[in-house]
């Protein structure tokens, strides 16, 4: 019985550090939040997770600030998803895939790729972005 | 075979008429921009096995609709105007504070119980922030141990700004024990600078 809980008690803690990987700083016009087939309106402060995709309205916009300090912004009609998000606070190891869809998306590396240059992809419907740091924009589209 | 060349020609026609046809690759775009320090990292663009480097500021790879794709070199203001919507959206970079503990004891500084306002000034002009406390040690004493105090010295600062009125689940703590040293020594050396808390308030 103790074992049994003492299992609950650390799934639940490491679902709890699952959950959140980065926070959204900054909502502007129309974003929503698609988790699990739901889509959800996004506003300040709510939680980013793996699995989620960002998707922004013509007059929206959306930036993320990671665990890691890692910066993601994405502009108008844009759809941007986080495929994988592991980050060690202790080591700084860990791996961050992204994929941009269409749209614009800017980005400021952060921990991990300073500490494993590489350790961060964004994924294009074309190409693989290895981050070697720092700060780069993509478009995928041709805006419209 | 003049047969074809009409059927070619009466759809090329009627193509014309109607939308041009959708183009089977998107287009795709990415610039190497220079950071606020005036230094550029580096992206390696991978497609269809070939590598190519951009680690030049503003360095571009652009792939056309036809496929073909090209190197070239963006502009800052042609930058803004296709990626000013993304760029303004960016979250304000993290701001660092360090925090230091007067020696053998748990009570910080004088410098740094000012810095601690300076903390609280920096929350009040962010949206929903908040705040990563990162402990460090010396390179005295076992890794294990240094990851052990150092998450020690993250989670007493954490008590500290819970104390002032920060709320607790606002404040993430991490313990990097001696892995970075901001004052590089060999193994086992007792350096005060390195015994500190960085504060990220995000």
């Amino acid at each position: 019985m103790r074992t049994f809980a003492t299992i609950i008690l650390l799934a639940s803690a490491s679902a709890v550090w699952a959950q959140e990987v980065g926070q959204v700083k900054v909502a502007k016009g129309s974003v929503q939040i698609e988790r699990a087939g739901q889509r959800t309106p996004v506003a300040v402060g709510m939680a980013v997770r793996q699995a989620d995709t960002l998707l922004t309205g013509a007059d929206g916009s959306v930036g993320v600030t990671f665990s890691d300090n890692s910066l993601l912004s994405a502009g108008p009609n844009s759809a941007l998803t986080i495929d994988r998000y592991a980050f060690d606070s202790t080591t700084h190891a860990g791996q961050f895939d992204a994929s941009l869809r269409k749209g614009t998306l800017s980005v400021i590396s952060g921990k991990m790729v300073k500490q494993t240059p590489g350790a961060m992809r964004v994924r294009t419907p074309s190409t693989v972005l290895g981050v070697r740091g720092t700060e780069f924009v993509v478009r995928v589209g041709d805006g419209s | 075979m003049r047969a074809a060349l009409v059927v070619v020609a009466a759809a090329v026609a009627a193509g014309c008429a109607q939308a041009p046809p959708k183009p089977v690759v998107t287009e795709e775009y990415v610039v190497v921009l220079p950071g606020p320090d005036g230094r550029t990292g580096s992206v390696e663009v991978e497609r269809g096995g070939a590598r190519r480097l951009l680690s030049e500021p503003y360095a571009a790879s652009r792939i056309g609709a036809d496929g073909q794709q090209s190197a070239l070199k963006a502009s800052e203001p042609e930058v803004r105007s296709t990626f000013g919507a993304a760029l303004s959206a960016l979250p304000a970079r993290p701001a660092t504070f360090m925090l230091y503990f007067v020696t053998g004891k748990d009570e910080l500084t004088a410098e740094s119980k000012a810095d601690v306002q300076k903390v609280l000034d920096e929350l009040s002009r962010r949206p929903s922030p908040d705040v990563l406390a990162i402990g460090h040690t010396d390179s005295v004493g076992a890794q294990e141990l240094n990851d052990r105090l150092s998450l020690q010295r993250a989670e007493r600062v954490k008590a500290l700004l819970v104390a002032i009125g920060i709320a607790a689940e606002r404040i993430y703590v991490a313990g990097r024990g001696e892995r970075e040293l901001l004052v590089p020594t060999a193994d086992n050396v007792d350096e005060p600078r390195n015994r500190r808390v960085e504060i990220n308030v995000r």
